[in-house]
This record gives structure tokens, sequence and C-alpha cells, in this order.
């Protein structure tokens, strides 16, 4: 209906229309957020305490258990500062299966975890389990004020907990679906965990890189103790490194890779657009080829509004016009990226991106 | 004769353009036999007619008999060519939302959003939608299933409903009507609920 055709409507008709869709409103429920969707229970399938989930050893709450490998990705996601320790456990006597570099494949019974910090203070524990039937389960825990234990969230989150050493005073747990939103969207829900990201040939310039601790686990650890399946002596000989033209390229696209690749990758489970973020360890190039093919004078959806009128996904050399940057630093709901698990821009990485952007030459050819 | 009440005339005719919603896309049912697919998309068919789809994604254009459904743009979201101006300001009270007379434009506290485009139209529709990027959407409330959560009105609770089965249906059926290019604009925040190009 255009507008001339909106003031032939007699007052009547509008009213009639009016109503009928205050009607359908009414009935959609406008007031209530996606979130109010999910269930806000305590799983009863789910354990009620992280203790119960096997990461400790009886009687603490800090010393993990002797089977369960500390590991540290070389490009961390952010999330909003926080400082974060990861653990896994494979089953006795099983191995992972990383004939795909890319999307390693998990045993049945394999446990992760990953700690959230802040200032010192456990907030969260998030939990993913891959159940014997090969299902895979999510949950997050958050610890008590004494930091002894843990108790499981509601499956719709926490939206605002109060904690005083988070930035702004809250944090925000997330609702079981927000687990799958992020971990369901690749080739394997596992993130961080891979042959690029425990890499030994670690990215000096990598943003918020922790350094490996001293009993972490990497691809050669791994290799070493047999738990990688088949052995492939050539990850050793040539191990995974981003393909880039420069420092500054590498570390910005693995940035990209650890916040972005998991929903923009070419799996087939992510979003549906043709943009790629995820690097690969097994074709670096191709992958590098593949990012810069879908970003660089690529219009998107953007381009004409008030927002970025003369705008690329990633436009060489004028950040300003890049709107990967632009939704990167904005934290609107309709606009942030990441768009979840995330209230405040992450300026080290928002510069690190914009650097690379404004050395990219306008004719940088994709293919180099 | 004494003349009956303007009012519930409209009703008649709201309930009629409802009705036509229905009927209009309710051919292809009888097709679907025992083709398990067929089966599937008439499945599909019937519960986006009864679940309130085209209420708002199928723009609604001014008829002989007032508002109606343009089924020659069904399915396809808030028109492209219909750039709306800035949402009138309401008072403080309890008055909330102010829609577009296409029922495809919504103002309210989360800003302007803008009814999706579900024809598979692979640029500007679901044409390069996977059955796991709908089921996702619906499940998770948040946009292709990973992104910004879907706006209101969207009834996202209302559609958590439906079984795995039932929209493995619906996307069948979103699949197999005619794909429509229309360009939806992106949703507005609050504070920029200017004209939409």
């Amino acid at each position: 209906m255009d507008a001339s055709a909106l003031h032939r409507i007699t007052l009547p008709q509008r009213a009639a229309h009016a109503l009928r869709t205050l009607v359908a409103l009414l009935a959609c429920g406008i007031a209530q957020a996606p979130a109010a969707a999910q269930s806000g229970d305590i799983d009863p399938a789910l354990p009620a305490r992280l203790s119960d989930t096997g990461l400790y050893r009886a009687s603490s709450s800090t010393q993990v258990r002797a089977d369960v490998l500390a590991f540290t990705p070389q490009y961390p996601l952010w999330s909003d500062g926080a400082d974060k320790r990861r653990w896994i456990r494979l089953p006795a006597g099983s191995a992972i299966d990383a004939s795909m570099p890319d999307a390693w494949q998990l045993p049945p019974g394999t446990q992760l975890w990953k700690e959230f910090s802040h200032a010192g203070r456990r907030v969260e524990t998030r939990y993913i389990e891959r159940t014997r039937s090969g299902a895979w389960r999510y949950a997050t825990y958050v610890w008590n004020d004494a930091g002894t234990d843990a108790e499981l969230a509601p499956a719709r989150g926490i939206a605002a907990l109060p904690v005083s050493e988070a930035p702004q005073g809250r944090y925000a747990v997330p609702a079981r679906s927000d687990c799958t939103a992020c971990h369901e969207g690749s080739a394997t829900p596992v993130l961080g965990f891979g042959a690029l990201q425990l890499s030994p040939d670690r990215d000096p310039l990598a943003v918020h890189a922790q350094p490996a601790r001293r009993d972490d686990v990497d691809l050669p650890t791994l290799m070493a103790r047999g738990l990688l399946r088949p052995f492939d002596a050539t990850l050793l000989q040539r191990v995974p490194r981003i393909a880039a033209a420069s420092p500054t390229e590498r570390a910005a696209l693995g940035y990209l890779h650890g916040n972005c690749g998991h929903c923009h990758n070419r799996s087939g489970a992510g979003v549906p657009l043709q943009l790629t973020l995820a690097q690969s360890a097994r074709d670096a190039a191709a992958s590098r080829t593949a990012t810069l093919a879908s970003t660089l004078d690529i219009a998107g959806r953007y381009r004409g509004t008030p927002l970025l009128p003369d705008s690329a996904l990633i436009a060489p050399h004028a950040p300003e016009r890049s709107v990967l940057l632009a939704r990167m630093r904005s934290r609107a709901p309709h606009l942030q990226m990441p768009p979840l698990g995330t209230e405040l821009t992450d300026r080290e990485g928002s510069a690190l991106v914009e650097r690379w952007i404004d050395q990219l030459s306008p004719v940088e050819e994709p293919s180099k | 004769m004494k003349a009956r009440p303007a009012v519930p005339s409209f009703w008649v005719v709201a309930v009629a353009a409802t009705l036509a919603t229905v009927v209009l896309t309710a051919a292809p049912l009888a097709a679907a036999a025992d083709n398990p697919n067929a089966a599937k998309v008439a499945r599909g068919q019937y519960l986006v007619s009864t679940s309130g789809c085209h209420d708002c994604h199928t723009p609604f254009k001014l008829g002989p008999n007032g508002p109606e459904p343009d089924m020659s743009r069904a399915l396809s979201g808030h028109p492209q060519s219909l750039v709306m101006p800035p949402a009138p300001q309401l008072p403080p009270g309890p008055w909330l939302v102010t829609m577009a007379a296409t029922n495809t434009a919504f103002a309210g506290p989360w800003g302007v959003s803008f009814t999706a485009n579900l024809t598979p139209d692979a640029e500007t529709g679901l044409g390069q939608w996977t059955l796991k990027n709908f089921t996702d959407t619906i499940r998770t409330g948040r946009h292709m299933g990973r992104g910004r959560p879907v706006l209101p009105p969207m009834p996202i609770p209302v559609y958590n409903n439906f079984t795995e089965d039932d929209l493995e249906a619906v996307f069948s059926y979103l699949r197999t009507i005619a794909p429509i290019s229309n360009r939806v604009p992106e949703p507005l925040p609050p504070a920029q609920s200017t004209a939409a190009k």
C-alpha cells in the first residue's frame, strides 16, 4: 500500500485495519523477549553443580583431575575482558578423530570447560559434553561468593548478574539457546580447540592472547600422547599458520577467525551469507583467499542506508567505510558483532582490524 | 430497514480478508496425495496459512472491500519500495506500538522492525537458507539462527511450540512459493527511527 492509497482509506476502514492488527499484535506477545521462549527451569538432566561434572579433584574447587587437560587457543574470543581458562577431558583410551584438521571430531564422553573470571574472581564456568549417544549438551555454572562451587544456571540464563568486579558491575550469563547459537554454526561445536588454534607457531601479535601455561596441551603434545588419530606427521613438519601478506594481516585474520569464524564459515552450518572469516589449518592460502573474496569491496546490506551509504564489508584502505569494522565497534543490539556474548567493544581488536584495513591497497587482489 | 452499524461491517471485512488469505493459499493442499514430500509441503502450507504468517509477511493493500493481503507479494515482507517516514513519537502512557498500513513495519521501544522476505529468492529472501538456518532461527530467536534478536512482533515464543516436523514442513512449503525479489530494510534502533531506505 503506497502513501497515497493510505490517505484514501476512510477512517472506519483504517480503524478496522488497526484493530485487526492490534489483535494480531496482542496474540504475538510483542512485549515478550525471545529469550522468554526458553524454559527458565533448571534442567534436572544436567549436573546440578560444577563439582558434579568431574572437573576437580575430590574436595577441591581449584585442582583439576589428573586426566583433565588444559589448553589455550592462540586467537581467543573477546568476552568483555574476562580472564579465561579452558580444559578438556577425553574418555580413557579414546582419541580425537583428526582426519579433518579444521574440524576435529571428539569422541562421545568428551567434556570441556571454560572458566570466566574478572579481577581474580571466578564468575562462571561453561560446560560442553558429548554424550554417549553422540549428541552435545551445554550448561553453565555460576560460582558462589565463597568460590567453593558453582551452581547450574537457568536455561534462559541470567541477563545481569551483579558482579562488582565485572565491567559496569554486572555479568551476563548466556541462555542455553545462546550456547547453541554460537557453538552449532560450524563444522564442530567445539571452538578454540583445533589444529590452528593449538598450533605451536603462536602469533606474537594475537590480540588478548594469553601465554600458554606450562601444563597446556597443544598440537605437538596431543600428537605425542597419541590423542590425535590418524597421526599426520606433516602437521608437525609444517605447523598450521594463517596465510597473510603481513604480520598485521595474520593477526587480524586470526582475530576474525577466533571471534567471527564460528558463524561466518563455509561449513554449511553457519549463517546463510557468502562471508567467510574462518581460516583453515589444512589450506591456509585458500581460506585467506575466501575471506578476501567475500569481504573486499563487497557491498553489504548496509550500502545505501543512512548508516553507511557508501560502504563495503571491507573497503580497502578505508576503515571508515567498512561495515565489518563498524559492526565490530557497535554495541547497538541491531548492529553489534559478535551479536552475543559481549556488551563492550573490543577496542584493541577493533584497532587491529582497522590497521589491517588501512594497510590494504584499494587494488588488493583476493588471489594474492 | 434500519442500517447496520458501521464498525461491525468492517470487522466482517477484516475476517473476510483473513479467510481470503487461507483460501487463496489453499489450492495445493489437494495435491498432497500419497507423496510424502507433497504431504509435507501441504502440511507446511496449512501451518503457514493458519499460524498468522501472512498477517505480517504479506503486505496489505487497499482492495475494494478494504485492506487485504496483496497475494501478488505473498510472504515477501516489507516492500522495498515503501520508504517509511519517521515513526510517530508516542506520548508517555500505555500506547506502545505503531505500525504501517501494510502491516509490515512496526515501531516500538525496540526501534523499527520490518518483516522479512520469506520467499526463496536467492538474494533477498530465504534462497540460501538451509532447514537448519530456519529451525535455528525459531529455536534461538536470533536472526539467521545466530545473529541479533528477532524483533517484535515476530511471535517467536508461539512458534517455539512447533515441533521439528512442523518447522520442516513450514520450511518445505516456503521453498515452493514464488521467489520475489524484495530487499527488506535493516531494522532501525530506537534512536534512529527515521526514514528507512
